[in-house]
């Protein structure tokens, strides 16, 4: 655990950074204000990262533990990486979210507390026999306990709503406080209610908001003065918006599909936490984004692969369940060798596992998940901003050397959210598909190569002339006719294996973080944050380290080995059970040690720095 | 468009060796779709022909098109994708019955209900062929197969009911060997607008021969298959002439003479509904096989609903431009 650092309230106290995090009942609207915070913090120009927590039930029953939903955001006048280990303010909406969330708050840390929902009815769905408000429990912080429900009823009451319309306001009085403590303007989510919702439901939450800053404001219930987060200056110049990395991911592949002047067909079925991509291509209509909800999984990447073939963009989003569902059309992608890219949004695993809840546990299954010999590259976004670079990436090497690609993100930066500078659009790579046109006397070769990239012609239906047989049976070198020589398919299984090494060409060499000596830290994806933070914090304790992120792991880049060779001793952390690390181990006859975590929240940053600093005394 | 030019059949004919058992019934139906393909007035490069796995998959590298072998059971999501982003191509799904209705059962209820403007053709030879003789799920109950020693003891599918039950527009059988009959039923399957599902009794003379026998040959088919036509009375049979008259809400066979004339005989009507679950039912021997176009009805084609929606989009947003998606909604400038 860090050192506890205790808020003090000052006059307009002005702090580096925040970590705050919003809990209460699934059905209370935490993600909801959570957003909200969010928005308004990246429009103040703050840097932030997000990490929503919620159950898979979408209403688990209400008041239980089980039913706790959270919010963490991390907002900072200075570059950050992570939504913060543990929170400087718990805002906890009833009992369960207070006791669920307590070991995420510092010592010392300020807890609001919405006393109206501890009545005894409350406590016993949390299992509590006793107030935690009464017996001590909350001493080692700062308690500023209100009646937050009968606040918002007595603020909306003469609106003449329901006692369950005025009940469900209860979230922006909350929000309206958090907005007064840290100086947020209240407009952009005035007006973004107003958009959302009607009539007196819209005025009562926007009420509700205000009669909470108010509240905060009048009663000096945090000592009389705001705190001020500034800015961060450290921001490249630009125009900036708040994203999460699903949306970014869907925006990529539109935005690649648009470069390449082809259709984006998103196949897919609907499955947590990879549904919000779905969503945010549906409306895309009018940029050339087809969205297909098919009627499983397998018909998602069918449907894909035959979009593709038709000369258009297929893609299939899922989760790991659906991908063990996929994976025999991705053999097909394989071998018939057309564009395809399958993102998976990783959850806990195996087997339904823990829909909500991330982990990076599919790498092996990514790499390896396919019967036969079937190489397929695999690339990981590292923030939720990066999603965007990395579809572009997927869609632009898919079109390049004609293969399915594997896109490796998982729940947490799916719905996590972080400031993006949007992208200089005339600089993203070029990928205009080559396909293939009849010549005047040349008999059509279907499994012909390309001498640089292997990439074999991308001829699609309705190009005279062309008209050919592909599938899932062995090919036949050049003519692609079936054949069984035993020859021919060790050469094609080779040829297969090769194509994807040479994407190698393709991808940037190994760039290492701090030190080139000592230990090295080597992550891959989402552990991105986590690991940086951690390595600037082990450096600062005196530890020689450096970091390495690997972006392709399918391929690898070509000076990994190397690179990696130059350090004393790698640690490899994953939220798994030691998956990269076989690989490395595999490739490059490297002694690694592995950090496993599977609990399906994210690494803390202390647990690598602690962990990078016992392993940089270790013999 | 570009008229196409005059096909012979030889056109279709791919130059790979057709490498299905002599004497089954798969021949016959490649040379009606071959001889159809060249009358249809579409160019040979906008025929996609996408199959699954089993025999009659083999199909597409038979033919000289666009071809597309894919994995068992899946065919018609390959189709629907296709369709989906191109609506200018000709899509031809060939399917057995053990890909279409036991591995691929899911996807055939929702490209029927979706209604992609694609031809569906179903060997139902009744039998797992390319396992070597395993009971399909179309055998019927008792059936004696290398997986069922004493006897098959599931209900099998009738696929005509199964398809009027997903929302199928159009759906037809007939026969692998009755070229004239075949071909016609092709024929409407593609001018219909929608999916065309057309069952096409296939003998497979290695696993289950003579499965049809008792309606496939030309005299028996004459005698025991009822052939539909849309505003003819329901009649068959050569030696003594038959026909069909309601019995409350079931079908009668009746013999025509003097209790019963023609004109009390069903008239066959493809859109109605009733009748073709009435129709679905018939099975010999207590009833002719009933054979040609079952049901057929008109709605909305998928791609052309999607494509309305895109002009909607259009006409409302404009054509999308990359710089605003990118945006989304709120964005702020940090100077230099």
């Amino acid at each position: 655990m860090s050192t506890p650092a205790r808020i003090e309230p000052g006059p307009n106290a002005s702090l580096d950074s925040v970590v705050i995090r919003f809990a209460g009942d699934s059905g209370d609207g935490m993600q909801l204000i959570g957003n909200q915070f969010t928005r308004t913090t990246a429009l103040a120009g703050n840097d932030l990262a997000t990490f929503p927590d919620f159950p898979a039930e979408i209403r688990a029953p209400a008041g239980t533990r089980a039913g706790v939903s959270g919010f963490q955001l991390q907002f900072a006048n200075h570059d950050i990486f992570t939504p913060g280990d543990i929170a400087d303010v718990l805002v906890a909406m009833n009992p369960a979210a207070l006791v669920a969330n307590l070991n995420r708050l510092k010592d010392g840390g300020l807890i609001i507390v919405n006393t109206d929902s501890f009545g005894k009815r409350d406590l016993k769905l949390a299992n509590l026999e006793v107030s935690p408000l009464d017996d001590g429990t909350l001493d080692e912080y700062r308690v500023v306990q209100v009646g937050i429900t009968k606040l918002t009823k007595e603020t909306v009451e003469p609106l003449g709503l329901t006692t369950k319309e005025a009940d469900r306001c209860k979230n922006f009085f909350a929000l309206g406080m958090t907005y007064w403590l840290y100086s947020r303007n209240m407009e952009p989510t005035k007006q973004w209610v107003t958009g959302k919702f009607k009539g007196k439901f819209a005025e009562a939450n926007i009420a509700a908001l205000q009669a909470g800053w108010s509240f905060a404001d009048t009663v000096e219930i945090f000592g009389g003065q705001p705190y001020m987060v500034p800015r961060a200056d450290d921001f490249k110049e630009g125009e900036y918006r708040n994203i999460m990395g699903n949306a970014a991911m869907a925006v990529g592949l539109a935005a690649a599909a648009n470069k390449a002047d082809r259709l984006l067909f998103y196949g897919t079925y609907p499955i947590t936490p990879a549904s919000d991509i779905l969503h945010a291509l549906a409306p895309f209509k009018n940029y050339g984004v087809v969205t297909y909800q098919a009627e499983d999984e397998i018909a998602a990447v069918c449907a894909s692969i035959g979009a593709s073939w038709g000369g258009s963009i297929g893609v299939t989003g899922t989760s790991g369940p659906g991908v063990s569902l996929k994976a025999e059309a991705m053999g097909l992608a394989n071998i018939i060798e057309v564009p395809l890219i399958v993102v998976n949004v990783q959850r806990g695993g195996p087997s339904t596992g823990l829909p909500t809840k991330t982990e990076q546990s599919d790498l092996m299954q990514a790499l390896y998940g396919r019967n036969g010999d079937s190489p397929m590259p695999v690339l990981a976004p590292q923030t939720p901003a990066d999603c965007f670079d990395v579809a572009v990436e997927a869609v632009r090497i898919a079109i390049k050397y004609m293969t399915p690609v594997m896109i490796l993100s998982d729940g947490y930066i799916a719905n996590g959210a972080e400031p993006w500078l949007l992208p200089d659009l005339d600089a993203l790579p070029e990928m205009k598909p080559n396909f293939a046109k009849a010549e005047e006397g040349v008999e059509f070769q279907p499994y012909s190569r390309d001498e640089e990239t292997l990439a074999r012609p991308w001829a699609i239906p309705g190009t005279p002339g062309l008209e050919h047989r592909i599938g899932g049976l062995e090919k036949q070198h050049l003519t692609g006719h079936v054949s069984y020589d035993p020859a021919n398919h060790q050469f094609m299984q080779e040829l297969r294996q090769e194509k994807v090494r040479r994407i190698q060409a393709d991808i940037p060499e190994t760039e290492v973080f701090g030190d080139e000596g000592g230990v090295c830290v080597l992550g891959w994806g989402s552990t991105y944050g986590a690991i940086r933070t951690a390595v600037v914090g082990a450096r600062e304790a005196g530890v020689k380290v450096g970091h390495v992120h690997l972006r392709w792991i399918n391929p690898l880049p070509k000076d990994l080995g190397e690179v990696l060779k130059r350090f004393d001793k790698v640690l490899i952390p994953e939220l798994n059970l030691g998956q990269l690390i076989k690989l490395i181990r595999a490739e490059y006859l490297i002694d690694a040690v592995p950090l496993a975590k599977v609990q399906g929240q994210p690494f803390q940053t202390n647990e690598i720095r602690d962990r990078i600093i016992e392993f940089s005394k270790e013999a | 468009m570009t008229a196409a030019p005059t096909y012979k059949k030889k056109d279709f004919m791919s130059d790979q060796v057709v490498r299905w058992c002599p004497g089954c019934g798969d021949y016959s139906i490649l040379s009606q779709v071959q001889t159809t393909f060249a009358g249809l007035g579409v160019l040979r490069e906008n025929f996609a022909v996408i199959s699954g796995i089993g025999c009659s998959s083999r199909f597409p590298y038979y033919m000289e098109t666009y071809g597309f072998h894919t994995i068992h059971g899946r065919a018609p999501t390959f189709a629907s994708g296709l369709k989906a982003t191109r609506p200018d191509l000709s899509v031809w799904v060939i399917s057995g019955d053990g890909d279409m209705l036991s591995i691929g059962g899911n996807h055939i209820i929702h490209a029927l209900r979706r209604n992609f403007d694609i031809n569906v053709l179903l060997f139902n030879n009744q039998i797992y062929g390319l396992t070597k003789g395993q009971y399909s799920p179309t055998s019927e109950v008792g059936k004696k197969t290398k997986s069922t020693p004493y006897g098959s003891i599931d209900e099998p599918f009738n696929p005509i009911t199964l398809a009027l039950g997903a929302g199928g527009t159009f759906i037809a059988r007939s026969l692998d060997v009755h070229a004239k009959h075949l071909q016609s039923m092709l024929v409407a399957s593609h001018d219909h607008k929608g999916t065309g599902l057309v069952e096409i009794y296939q003998n497979c003379n290695i696993f289950n021969d003579g499965a049809f026998d008792t309606f496939r040959g030309k005299a028996e088919r004459e005698e025991n298959a009822l052939f539909l036509e849309n505003g003819q009375p329901m009649i068959f049979g050569k030696t003594t002439k038959m026909g069909l008259v309601l019995d409350h809400t079931t079908m009668k066979v009746v013999e025509i003479g003097d209790e019963y004339g023609e004109e009390d005989c069903v008239v066959h009507d493809e859109g109605n509904f009733i009748q073709a679950q009435l129709l679905a039912q018939l099975k010999a021997p207590d009833f002719p096989v009933p054979l040609g176009i079952i049901y057929r009805c008109e709605r909305p084609t998928y791609e052309q609903s999607f494509q309305d929606q895109v002009s909607e989009a259009r006409a409302k947003l404009g054509n999308g431009v990359l710089a605003e998606l990118v945006k989304g909604g709120d964005t702020w400038r940090v100077e230099g």
